[in-house]
């Protein structure tokens, strides 16, 4: 076993792409589920809106990159008044029905044949992102290496300008918090009757939340296709919203860091686990593939099983997370 | 996904998966075949372009599943082998893999197509009443699926996202016991005689499925949930439980399953007959029937039993139903066996077409729209809600394409909260 190999991949992804991807996305929805209590199924539907706000427009009005990052926000906002009028209104759960079933169809429109000259449909759109490599002061295919961490160039400058906005966001999400709407979301979350009665339309808030959460998981959403350079549908799977809950829940729902430590912890162990897994000694791979079908495939898929029984066992032994604190759960009310 | 998103994947931009498709007309010349759609899952696709050639790139070696687009066909043009529309391949790290697709065209197909395109946007009494009967059909499966979930959720409060599973749950039984036997998917028993090693008549398989169905609803209640509820988890963390199971039992079934389409050893084709200028498979007859007298047997054991009283007692006001003397846990108990039941009923049927890891997640969205529309907790809601849900997503293809129907479900379901949040049979309480 090339034990090099494994600790050089685990280290990089500590604050590797997907890290920063998915910490954005989860800030997104510590907004709407951490602070205002929100139960949002729905954050890769977000992610699409993002996604699809510049592909869209670079290839279907063949309008500027640049133009197209406002439509990111433009989509998200949409989105969330879609999802918030019908839905805020009523119970929580409700609004947890509408989000999942609206992230399941946004990805089925993208990928269907109507829409293929607007989306791209299953073929997806590419070569829409190099205004933004063509700005990189790296050398795009070079692999670059800072001690334990390794990069190729092109993924050197997603990551500072990701990393950058991840901690700018943050920092804006820590700030408004702080502020007096940031309280009363955090009285809504607590005890929406409460908030009522001193005056607050909680409506109003809660649908200023889903919008605020859902502009930050498009951010996501543009930063992941900027990275892969293609926008493609069935990227946006609803399991990618479990897991940036995951991710949430580790780090414990309603504190400011926790999306980017439990976006750290998640993405190292899956790929310390993944490559320790396809690196095991030929002889005990085989032994591990006859008795319980350990191939190449499945070892994939582990880390689904960990996402799901994860989510499974956090909810019901540590729903204020690894670090959380019991003051700022939201999932345990009601 | 199979390791494409890993910080680690390896940055190669020559990998994929590629073919060219084509068949053999009358004259025995080649015809390349344009426009036909082929995808990955949560990879991508790509349509054939006029030399009939495709390419999917992919950014690891592994294990893929590539799924080929029937509806994407040529009028005329059909697979070899209607069963093999997902084939596996594998990806080494030395370049791209050539996939073959076989395709024939045939003179039967030719007509089907030709009679499908010709009635295509038009209003006919004939293309409504077929949807229609399509859509009653959808709804009788959809019902018993909602049931359980609905009736779920009117005795503990708790929506259950791994109700999809407990669909698929049931589809794979049925496929096991169908071609397996009883135990003959541990391998080591394949050898014994049918019953037991052997494939069983399809039938029995269902019967057999559906008390897997009830034995897989009693254990996740008496395991997960019950223990939950007694030391007072809240409902919105139990509702992302029941996420985290779903997900953890989808991908359970993907790992032993794999992602190939499957079907079962009886009745996996028929043909239609005609009756009244509507077509329907004796097999799909059979199962409206089915669908019929157990949907009557629910609404005569909900209303006329003790144990169905005592169900609709505890959904209608749990204290009050305690407080006359009935165990409530008991009858939350009998309503995770029923409702799995019904549910494994509902999978074995919608398996006719095909069986697949993840069939359940597909139609969820449709139950959902279902039991909200019909008044979540109410039995009899869900009945009507997936009745209007499956006629109004088939009559949703007059003008629609097709492969956009199911989002008629989102939209019910959006309509449903903004007119009548508490549902067609639902009391009206506070919701807010």
């Amino acid at each position: 076993m090339d034990w090099g190999f494994i600790l050089e991949r685990t280290f990089s992804a500590m604050i590797g792409p997907e890290v920063m991807i998915y910490a954005l996305a989860a800030v997104g929805l510590n907004v709407h589920f951490g602070y205002t209590g929100l139960m949002n199924f729905g954050q890769v539907g977000f992610m699409a809106a993002g996604a699809y706000g510049v592909g869209v427009t670079v290839f279907w009005l063949d309008w500027s990159f640049w133009i197209g990052i406002l439509f990111v926000f433009v989509y998200a906002a949409v989105l969330a008044l879609l999802l918030g009028i019908p839905t805020l209104r009523l119970r929580a759960d409700y609004l947890g029905l509408v989000t999942i079933a609206a992230s399941e169809t946004i990805r089925l429109l993208a990928r269907s044949r109507v829409m293929k000259p607007v989306t791209g449909g299953v073929e997806g759109i590419d070569k829409f992102a190099e205004p933004f490599y063509n700005l990189s002061p790296f050398e795009l295919g070079k692999f670059y290496s800072l001690g334990p961490f390794k990069y190729l160039g092109r993924d050197v400058w997603v990551l500072m300008v990701g990393w950058t906005v991840l901690i700018l966001v943050t920092l804006m999400v820590q700030q408004l918090m702080r502020s007096p709407w940031g309280r009363t979301l955090r009285a809504i979350r607590e005890d929406e009757d409460a908030a009522r009665a001193l005056g607050k339309n909680a409506y109003y808030y809660k649908m200023q939340s889903l919008m605020l959460g859902g502009m930050i998981g498009a951010l996501a959403g543009l930063i992941q296709v900027i990275q892969k350079s293609s926008v493609q549908a069935d990227t946006f799977n609803p399991v990618i919203t479990f897991t940036i809950w995951t991710i949430l829940i580790i780090g414990g729902p309603g504190r400011v860091w926790s999306p980017i430590v439990g976006s750290s912890i998640y993405w190292t162990l899956i790929v310390f686990v993944e490559n320790t897994l396809r690196q095991l000694p030929a002889g005990a791979r085989q032994t591990l593939q006859d008795t319980v079908e350990l191939s190449d495939f499945n070892i994939g898929m582990l880390r689904f099983m960990l996402v799901g029984g994860g989510l499974l066992l956090l909810a019901r032994y540590r729903p204020q997370g690894i670090f959380g604190s019991r003051e700022e759960m939201a999932l345990d009310r009601r | 996904m199979s390791g494409a998103q890993t910080a680690a994947a390896q940055i190669s931009d020559d990998l994929g998966v590629i073919g060219q498709l084509q068949y053999q007309d009358a004259n025995g010349n080649k015809v390349f075949v344009e426009g036909v759609d082929l995808s990955i899952d949560d990879v991508g696709g790509a349509t054939t372009d006029k030399d009939g050639s495709f390419r999917i790139p992919v950014e690891a070696p592994g294990e893929y599943t590539i799924n080929i687009d029937i509806a994407t066909l040529p009028a005329g043009v059909t697979l070899r082998d209607p069963d093999r529309s997902s084939l596996q391949v594998i990806v080494s790290e030395n370049g791209d893999q050539r996939i073959i697709f076989p395709l024939v065209s045939s003179e039967a197909g030719a007509v089907a197509n030709a009679a499908a395109s010709a009635s295509e946007g038009n209003w006919s009494v004939r293309r409504v009443s077929q949807l229609t009967l399509e859509g009653i059909k959808l709804g009788l499966y959809l019902a018993m699926a909602a049931i359980g979930l609905s009736l779920i959720f009117g005795t503990t409060g708790l929506v259950n996202f791994a109700h999809a599973e407990l669909i698929t749950w049931g589809t794979l039984m049925a496929y096991f016991f169908n071609i397996y036997g009883l135990v003959g998917f541990l391998g080591f028993m394949s050898g014994w005689p049918a019953p037991f090693g052997g494939g069983v008549n399809f039938i029995i398989a269902t019967i057999f499925s559906m008390v897997m169905g009830g034995v897989l609803g009693y254990v996740l209640n008496r395991v997960i949930f019950r223990t939950a509820r007694n030391t007072g988890v809240s409902l919105l963390a139990q509702m992302v439980m029941t996420i985290g199971l779903s997900i953890f039992l989808r991908y359970v079934y993907l790992y032993f399953f794999g992602g190939r389409y499957r079907s079962y050893g009886d009745y996996a084709s028929q043909r239609a007959n005609s009756f009244l200028g509507m077509e329907l498979t004796t097999r799909d007859a059979l199962a409206m029937l089915v669908s019929v007298i157990v949907l009557l047997g629910v609404g005569i054991g909900l209303t006329r039993t003790r144990m169905g009283r005592a169900m609709r007692a505890v959904s209608d006001n749990k204290d009050l139903a305690e407080s006359s003397g009935i165990d409530v846990e008991k009858v939350i108990s009998q309503v995770w066996i029923f409702g799995g039941a019904l549910a494994a009923l509902a999978g074995t049927f919608f398996g006719f077409d095909q069986v697949k890891w993840d069939m359940g997640t597909r139609i969820l969205l449709l139950v959902f729209a279902a039991v909200t529309l019909g008044g979540l907790g109410t039995a009899f809601g869900a009945l009507v809600g997936a009745l209007i849900v499956g006629i109004a997503i088939n009559w949703s293809t007059l003008v629609i394409d097709s492969e956009l129907k199911n989002m008629t479900a989102l939209v019910v379901l959006i309509f449903a909260l903004l007119l009548r949040p508490q549902g067609i049979l639902g009391k009206k309480q506070r919701i807010g």
